[in-house]
């Protein structure tokens, strides 16, 4: 019994002390962020809080136009998961409750295949596809070629699979249209695995980088990670780490926070999956 | 079996909006990037100028070679840390102690965060003058190292960020592992005598294995593909193209030097190596779902 008192403790004390090595650097940020620009300079480093928290945050947020990036990573994070979300089911659905139509399984292999192809295979012409399109500096380039998800497809062809055959057979009988089943009865059964998916993109979308920065020119439609680096611009040797600070804490405070909201619809969906 | 709708149409309605975008958004301009890499754009950019195989024999210059190398240094420093390190964390919040559930919240946080933020607080607890872990360096070896001038220190800089960044992802899914492996069956090698290290190589490690190996490629893909962000924030591939990953040297050739043919030619070599990695994938596990 001593022994497992010992192991626990052992057990207590990795998990607190990797839990304060992984998340120092987030609390040094979040001190420094509330420093004066002469505070930041001192050394030894100072690890208090300072006093000019509301300066830095309204600085970061002004610097930047942090509102109006937060609004575009906000927009097309939740319109590119929602995206996803929808085209899946309606491809899940196709594949799994239609029998074996024709192209099937080319169709198939054509979703499949966008996990062969990332985005830097494929950057240049499809950023001379937006320009064609005049899509340069819109929503529709940092929403729409995002829209496609295989990850999305297999995840709700293999819950759809797990559904009981008499479920749909009664519903037939009833008279229900394919419409009907798939809003009424395999969505409301899909809940968890459709907000888990729905975490998972969201954050993908919130922190995409390279495409935005290749997309978009004018201020109004940069994103928040963009943001992050226009705040470093110009910053040779002595940054102002304090204001940068404010705008990564604002930068990551909307995914955090939607992490934990939605943390345990991601455990959920995942031992879901596991388990049957 | 699921059985069928009798319809004929409606399976292709479904389907023809995930058809046209992947068409149309990838599998176009992909085949695209394979025809303009037998090209190169005309000095006034108005056409293109047939060059045959030479954006590709340009691939052997020592700057491409360089970034090469420093991807494939970068990404299995970022794999085989970030493995190890996060196979121990979810091991210890597998067990069952009081507070298990804050302790695992404690650690997947790192999940949400991007790599741009990954890379503006890393460039901070290292800045060379102020920064909290450069203090806690010098006062352990007495000197300060400068990752802004000491290309190796830069790449193990932005290794430590990259994989710091990881360490949710990393962990949420070997705790997925280790949770579907049956807790009867530790416990009846416990009362045969066996160890805990034996109990890990023996029984735990083979049946996490497949979870390991598509940990194994998430990361590869990771450290390839998705860490341009956090480069550009902190190093923008300097110094002295240290950092110059191949994913930075592609968007700097395409967009900053608009060499469109040698940067399509970049990509075909990333497409081989994509490619190459979903065999394995094919190979060895059947049935996974993938995440980004």
């Amino acid at each position: 019994m001593n022994r497992k008192r010992y192991f626990h403790f052992f057990i207590h004390l990795i998990l607190i002390v990797s839990f304060v090595i992984i998340a120092f650097p987030v609390f040094y940020a979040f001190i420094v962020s509330t420093q004066t620009f002469q505070d930041v300079f001192v050394y030894p480093p100072k690890f208090t809080p300072g006093n000019d928290t509301i300066q830095n945050y309204v600085a970061a947020w002004e610097t930047v136009k942090m509102g109006r990036l937060l609004f575009n990573s906000t927009l097309i994070s939740v319109a590119v998961a929602v995206g996803k979300i929808v085209l899946s089911l309606m491809a899940a659905f196709a594949f799994t409750y239609f029998g074996d139509f024709k192209g099937k399984g080319l169709f198939f292999v054509i979703i499949l295949i966008t996990h062969m192809l990332p985005l830097p295979i494929r950057i240049v012409p499809t950023f001379e596809l937006m320009r064609s399109f005049n899509w340069v500096d819109t929503y529709y380039a940092l929403t729409v070629p995002f829209f496609a998800s295989a990850t999305g497809v297999l995840l709700f062809r293999q819950l759809f699979l797990t559904v009981p055959a008499s479920l749909c057979d009664a519903a037939r009988v009833d008279g229900i249209t394919p419409m009907g089943f798939l809003m009424r009865i395999l969505i409301p059964l899909s809940r968890t695995n459709v907000s888990a998916l729905f975490l998972i993109e969201f954050l993908y979308m919130w922190n995409q980088y390279l495409w935005p920065l290749v997309v978009t020119n004018r201020d109004e439609m940069r994103v928040v990670q963009i943001g992050l680096k226009m705040l470093l611009a110009g910053q040779a040797q002595a940054a102002d780490w304090n204001i940068i600070m404010a705008g990564t804490i604002i930068a990551m405070l909307p995914p955090l926070i939607i992490l934990f909201v939605m943390q345990s619809s991601l455990v959920k969906g995942f031992s879901m999956q596991e388990e049957k | 079996m699921q059985s069928k709708f009798p319809s004929r149409l409606l399976p292709y309605l479904l389907l023809s909006p995930s058809i046209v975008i992947v068409i149309v958004f990838l599998i176009i301009p992909s085949l695209q990037s394979l025809y303009l890499s037998f090209f190169r754009v005309s000095p006034f950019g108005d056409r293109l100028i047939y060059v045959a195989i030479d954006n590709f024999t340009n691939l052997l210059t020592p700057d491409y070679l360089n970034s090469f190398i420093v991807t494939v240094v970068f990404t299995g420093a970022v794999v085989v840390v970030g493995l190890v390190v996060c196979l121990a964390l979810a091991l210890a919040a597998n067990q069952k102690v009081a507070g298990i559930g804050l302790y695992r919240t404690g650690l997947i946080w790192p999940y949400a965060l991007s790599p741009a933020v990954a890379g503006t607080i890393w460039a901070l607890v290292f800045d060379p003058s102020t920064g909290a872990f450069s203090y806690f360096i010098s006062l352990a070896s007495g000197a300060m190292p400068n990752w802004r001038t000491n290309g190796p220190f830069a790449v193990v800089v932005i290794t430590l960020a990259a994989t710091w960044k990881m360490v949710g992802y990393n962990v949420i899914f070997f705790l997925a592992g280790l949770q579907t492996i049956p807790r009867e069956l530790i416990e009846a090698a416990e009362i045969d005598g066996a160890g805990p290290l034996k109990r890990f190589w023996n029984i735990t490690f083979p049946l996490l294995s497949p979870m390991t190996l598509f940990l194994l490629i998430m990361n590869t893909l990771y450290g390839f593909f998705q860490v341009f962000g956090l480069i550009d924030v902190m190093t923008e591939g300097g110094p002295a193209r240290a950092t110059e990953v191949l994913v930075y040297k592609l968007y700097y050739d395409g967009f900053i030097s608009l060499k469109t043919g040698y940067a399509s030619a970049q990509s075909i070599v990333l497409f081989a190596f994509v490619a190459g990695l979903t065999l394995l994938q094919f190979r060895f596990a059947k049935r996974w779902v993938f995440y980004q």
